[in-house]
């Protein structure tokens, strides 16, 4: 009892402390509020305002109506180029497509002699080339078959593919961009301020003056985590329903309550690692050095900028060891898809346990720093 | 020389200083004269380092005049004139000095600033080094010194270059009575050699000052008195009442009451046996032993480092001994037991209550965490008891240091402890305050019976004790009441005896002035590139002695290199799905044979029901349901238009579209299959033939890796780049760019070479990586590359050197550079979405960007094969970033502090 009133009243003094440093609370606010709009706004569909260029060596009423089939916002106003300048363009990065359309195309279409359209793809464009590739093929193929359908060339197809984009109908990016952008958020914060919290007791000298009182190393960190970690879970849950729910718009399909159990199950490991790196770094600026080389690489492969499925095998395997990528997936399906505790308890099992691993880790490695300290 | 050592040193006329509302300096006039050595006196944030560093031309003039060696210091001509002629040695040992250099690096980085020749500078430094006994330790870093060492490579570097005036700010607080009694003969030596040179230094150690020629003393950022030392003593017995007295407005008070030292029984409440502490192989505290008696005042003496504090941290459990044993009540003392540390009350060195918090709220914490069960009544009575009834809503961060110390002490006894451990709880406080705080202690001792353990460098205040002990380099040489180790050793005061002590111990090194024969030496004076070489040197040496740094630099691009590439790959293949077949016919299977031959799909178990494809949807287990209709082989087989449903998991956005294209061209293929197998139906009418240009495999790495180095290659330079500017400002070094002829392109430029260096060694690195590890062959002409590389790195530190210039600290330079080149990085230069994409406004800011050019290049070269002719204008664009960058950091950095 007395030790947790112990935890409870220096947890306080941390609470009090951060009220008073602004620069915390600036970040703070900046972080759950306009961060996470900018970057969901900021992010668009893979394919938005493509440039695209046409070699059009036909100039035939199809060819021009080709040219006209590109609409915003995936794709910008094509624009006609010299036959032959495409590689030249497209090595000056002026186009992302270049589509060449042979001689007397039209001609041989009528003449039922398949004639060949070129689409040129600048592939180190990972992320609109191959998209972008589809979209132009089937743009072109469905003009090709509107043009043919007059002059009786095609039957319609005898199957057809109704594609349907669930979850998601409208392929909306906000939603996505937005809580990813949140969860990273999260991540950086809890590990800044419970890192920062214990390396500015440390410069300050009040970690001995708090450990020359019956304290000990655990009561200090402990304090500090459940603080900051309220903390972040407050700001978390305003940032839902006001940031996420309001200024953007965003359709929560699950359980806002199973989200936030998610996060708190997560922030065991977030101000665990915020102890560990501290407990590494000798000052505060090593720390903010540390922080980046290891939250960063945390954040890319949890499977929120990219696929998890985009990792090499071995990486994936790798990964599941992450308690960012438990953590990203469970909160994608409780967010986008409406799954319930049925469905994501074996990620928040994993989460528990591996953020409870680093923990009692990094408490461990902090008491032995705290003895071999000075 | 004539005009500048005629008339007085130094005029200062109406000077005001403020720090955010903070008056450092009120309306001051003063006028100090030339070829004297003049002490300004008085205690911690009276004024004295501001108007030592307006003087040094460190810090900017804000308000009235100030005439140094004939001429106003804020006019820049005549600061650049006479700034070889000045010496600056700041607050703090060896704050302006470097801890990773060693003592003759130190040294030649100093007079290389100065412009000295080679030959002039090893003759220079071996005289120093000889003549204040440090020419054995010319190896050893700065940082391993000990106080008193410190100080005199301070001194070496100060004199260097053979100022006319020394200007030094408490250059003796923390160094043990003998170091500063070497340290005052040297300066005197110095003047005799040298009798033009002037001396101003400041002091609070008020005694020092009576062998001053002139004396300043200050209060409240005014002058209290000015003149020679002997009349400020008048008919007072010591310096230190005639400042009190003048302090008081000139109404006498009464002299302190001395509390009358008396013999205690012996009791023992600590006591320690052979306490030993080793940090590797440097002993901080060698076999000390002493036993200190209940409501005893035991007093530590010895300067900095001399493990005052260590043997204090032992006794209060915060530090395990290595050998020997330290006894409290009679039985060990154990870190781990929390009763002990019931009964101590522990007040360490610095102030190390919570600032942020009030008076209130830092006794409420300390009540709670003891968990007193009077709280209230007890805070009552400490706050009226110890002053602080006034102050109970201020921060503490807010009050001045005399109540700090008060508010500490507060703290540390609120749950009435037996034992009060004191690590030098009085630096740096007034001696008004000072007085009272030692009454608190004896009223502590007397009246309640606490036994008090106490260390401090102030002579006036072991006296005050019931037991001394001299501590010097981790051992005890004496202990005994003040009064028997005066007689002990002959001496007239306490002082004194401690002195004789020590040089028992350890016998001094005869003091000799430095004398050097410069005049057959040729004085080349360097010009700006040798103080470009200089801090180039300089930076290069301390970040290679730096590990975390020189870790971050290298480890770090690797490492984030490999996250990045393996980590944002976009091909996605080998995802599970599965099928709901309601047909079950042949034309079903066939179309499912298509998605589980291709590389993008994995069968699983097929499905029963729709609710169990949603289900295994939500979980993640699928990414697509491909659900065919009970007539879906019947109608094809009759010829009879069809259909197949394709659910996929849209979550992701990016994921989602990319298996639609998957699907879109399996469905396609199986189409042809069907029309060729049947002939029934033509084929296709014309053909759309993508070609994917440059990367036909469409692999991710090959556009990844050639993409990283742009965003990398700006972020880890930028920040150690702003890093290194803001810790030179953090730790105070960067007073030695204010104060020596440096001029703010040499500063940046010599800092900066390393960083290129390091920068550019990481691009080979990172090119290395693309090349060997992700397998991407460089199919262009490396020669462009490495050219555009070098001036992209140019300009990246440039940026970082920007940014350090806006910022305050190491924190903030680290984070605010990585964001303010990452997201630009992401957002503006085609990283994620090429340039030609992108909207009219931020195309245009792209444009303005490096890492578009960077990137350009990079990819251009690796995965494009382009040669000089299509990156020529990358290159031109590049060229120009460095300079202007650089010009505009130069432009922002302040040449003095405010």
């Amino acid at each position: 009892m007395r030790w947790l009133s112990c935890i409870f009243w220096l947890g306080l003094k941390e609470v009090m402390s951060l009220r008073r440093d602004w620069v915390m609370m600036a970040l703070l606010l900046w972080s759950f509020t306009l961060a996470p709009i900018m970057e969901a706004t900021g992010v668009a569909n893979s394919v938005n305002n493509a440039s695209i260029a046409f070699a059009d060596e036909d100039n035939s009423p199809l060819s021009r109506a080709l040219a006209q089939a590109f609409f915003p916002p995936e794709f910008q106003p094509v624009v006609q180029i010299q036959p032959g300048s495409g590689p030249a363009q497209m090595d000056a990065g002026r186009f992302l497509f270049v589509v060449a359309v042979p001689p007397s195309f039209e001609k041989d279409l009528r003449a039922g002699r398949v004639p060949e359209i070129q689409v040129m793809i600048d592939a180190t464009a990972m992320e609109q080339a191959g998209i972008g590739a589809n979209y132009i093929t089937s743009i072109l193929g469905a003009e090709i078959r509107r043009f043919a359908v007059g002059t009786d060339l095609a039957a319609p197809p005898p199957v057809d593919v109704i594609l349907r984009s669930a979850f998601n109908p409208n392929r909306d990016t906000v939603r996505f961009a937005g809580i990813v952008a949140l969860i990273g958020q999260i991540m950086w914060l809890t590990t800044i301020l419970t890192g920062a919290a214990m390396i500015r007791e440390r410069e300050h000298g009040t970690i001995e003056h708090l450990l020359a009182m019956p304290l000990t190393p655990f009561d200090v960190a402990v304090a500090k985590i459940w603080a900051n970690a309220m903390v972040v879970l407050i700001a978390a849950a305003l940032s839902l329903a006001f940031v996420m729910q309001g200024a953007l718009g965003v359709t929560i399909a699950g359980s806002k309550v199973l989200f936030l159990l998610g996060t708190a199950l997560f922030l065991f490991t977030a101000t665990a690692l915020g102890v560990f790196l501290a407990t590494l770094a000798r000052s505060m600026a090593q720390f903010a050095l540390l922080v980046m080389l290891v939250v960063l690489p945390m954040l890319m492969l949890s499977g929120g900028e990219t696929p998890i499925e985009g990792q090499p095998d071995w990486l994936q395997i790798g990964t599941l060891v992450l308690p960012s990528r438990h953590y990203m997936s469970a909160s994608q399906a409780i967010v986008f898809k409406g799954a319930g505790v049925e469905t994501v308890w074996p990620e928040l099992l994993w989460m528990t346990l591996l953020g409870g691993a680093l923990l009692a880790v990094s408490l461990l490695l902090f008491r032995r720093s705290v003895a071999q300290d000075r | 020389m004539s005009a500048v050592t005629s008339g007085p040193l130094c005029r200062i006329a109406g000077v005001t200083h403020e720090y955010r509302g903070h008056i450092a300096l009120d309306d001051l006039t003063l006028n100090l004269p030339t070829g004297r050595l003049v002490g300004l006196l008085g205690p911690d944030g009276v004024g004295k380092s501001t108007l030592l560093g307006l003087i040094a031309g460190a810090k900017k003039l804000q308000i009235g005049a100030i005439d140094v060696l004939g001429g106003p210091i804020d006019n820049l001509w005549h600061r650049r004139k006479i700034c070889p002629a000045i010496a600056f040695m700041p607050q703090g040992l060896g704050r302006n000095l470097y801890a990773e250099l060693s003592v003759r690096e130190n040294l030649e980085f100093f007079s290389r600033l100065f412009g000295q020749g080679s030959e002039e500078r090893d003759m220079r430094i071996t005289t120093l080094l000889q003549a204040t006994g440090l020419a054995a330790f010319a190896d050893r870093p700065m940082g391993k010194l000990s106080g008193g060492m410190k100080q005199k490579l301070g001194l070496c570097c100060a004199l260097i270059h053979d100022p006319k005036l020394l200007i030094m700010d408490e250059p003796t607080t923390g160094v043990d009575p003998l170091s500063r009694r070497q340290f005052w003969a040297l300066i005197a030596a110095i003047r005799e050699m040298n009798p033009e040179l002037s001396v101003l230094v400041s002091t609070a150690y008020m005694e020092e000052a009576e062998s001053f020629d002139w004396v300043v003393a200050m209060d409240a950022g005014r002058v209290l008195f000015e003149g020679s030392p002997d009349t400020l003593k008048g008919p007072a017995k010591e310096l230190e009442t005639a400042y009190r007295a003048l302090q008081a407005r000139g109404q006498p008070r009464p002299e302190p009451d001395t509390i009358a030292t008396r013999k205690v029984e012996t009791d023992p409440v600590i006591t320690a046996q052979g306490l030993t502490r080793r940090f590797g192989d440097f002993t901080a505290v060698d076999n000390v032993a002493f036993s200190i008696n209940r409501g005893e005042i035991f007093g530590f003496l010895g300067s900095n480092g001399c493990g005052k504090s260590t043997t204090m941290k032992m006794l209060a459990g915060l530090l395990p001994a290595s050998a020997g044993e330290a006894t409290l009540f009679g039985k060990p003392v154990d870190a781990r037991n929390r009763d002990t540390r019931r009964q101590i009350g522990y007040m360490s060195q610095a102030f190390s209550l919570y600032g942020e918090l009030t008076v209130l709220q830092n006794l409420e914490l300390h009540a709670r965490i003891f968990a007193i069960a009077d709280r209230r009544d007890r805070i009552n009575e400490l706050m009226s008891r110890f002053g602080l009834e006034a102050h109970g809503d201020m921060l503490a961060a807010a009050l001045p240091l005399g109540l700090k110390q008060r508010l500490s002490l507060a703290v540390a006894v609120i749950h009435r402890p037996r034992v009060l451990i004191l690590d030098e709880p009085t630096s740096g406080v007034d001696p008004e305050a000072r007085d009272t705080f030692w009454a608190l202690l004896a009223e502590l001792s007397r009246q309640e019976g606490a036994t008090v353990f106490v260390s401090t460098h102030f002579m006036t205040e072991a006296e005050r004790c019931d037991r001394v002990s001299f501590m010097h380099a981790g051992r005890v040489l004496a202990e005994g009441t003040p009064a028997d180790l005066i007689a002990a050793e002959n001496a007239e005061s306490l002082e004194e005896a401690f002195i004789a002590v020590l040089e028992a111990a350890a016998p001094p090194e005869k003091v000799v002035a430095p004398q050097a024969s410069l005049d057959e030496i040729d004085h080349r004076s360097g010009g700006s590139g040798a103080r470009i070489l200089a801090y180039a040197r300089r930076e290069t040496v301390e970040v290679l002695r730096d590990r975390v740094r020189l870790a971050f630099a290298f480890l770090g691009s690797a490492i984030l290199m490999l996250v990045f590439c393996y980590g944002i790959t976009l091909d996605i293949d080998e995802l599970n799905f599965a099928t709901l077949d309601l047909s079950q016919s042949p034309e079903s299977r066939a179309y499912i044979e298509e998605f589980s031959g291709s590389r993008y799909f994995t069968p699983t178990p097929p499905l029963t029901t729709a609710a169990d494809g949603r289900r295994r949807l939500i979980s993640g287990d699928i990414s697509l349901v491909i659900e065919f209709p009970p007539d879906f082989g019947r109608k094809l087989r009759a010829g009879e238009p069809t259909e197949v449903l394709a659910t996929v998991d849209g979550a992701i956005p990016f994921k989602g579209e990319t298996v639609e294209g998957y699907v879109a061209g399996l469905h396609q293929t199986f189409m042809n299959t069907l029309a060729r197998n049947s002939g029934s139906h033509q084929p296709e009418i014309a053909r759309i033939e993508p070609r994917f240009r440059y990367n036909q495999s469409f692999e991710s790495i090959a556009a990844m890796a050639p993409a990283m180095p742009a965003i990398l290659l700006i972020m880890l330079p930028a920040v150690l780049m702003a890093v290194s500017v803001a810790r030179e400002r953090e730790l105070g070094s960067v007073i030695n760019f204010y104060v020596t002829p440096t001029t703010r392109l040499e500063f940046l430029i010599g800092k900066q070479i390393p960083y290129i260096a390091i920068a550019f060694a990481n691009f080979l690195l990172l090119a290395g990586m693309t090349i060997v590890v992700f397998d991407v062959p460089l199919k262009g002409d490396p020669v462009p590359l490495a050219i555009g590389a070098l001036l992209y790195v140019w300009a990246t530190t440039s940026y970082g050197l920007l940014i350090a210039t806006m910022t305050s600290s190491q924190v903030a330079a680290t984070f605010a550079t990585a964001i303010a080149s990452v997201v630009p990085t992401i957002q503006f230069s085609g990283l994620l979405q090429p340039v030609s994409t992108l909207e009219l406004g931020a195309q245009t800011i792209g444009s303005l960007w490096p890492s578009s050019y960077f990137l350009h290049l990079n990819v251009g070269v690796f995965t494009k094969g382009l040669g000089w002719e299509a990156l020529g204008p990358d290159i031109l664009a590049l060229a120009c970033f460095g300079p202007v960058l650089t010009a505009l950091a130069a432009m922002s950095l302040r040449a003095q502090e405010k």
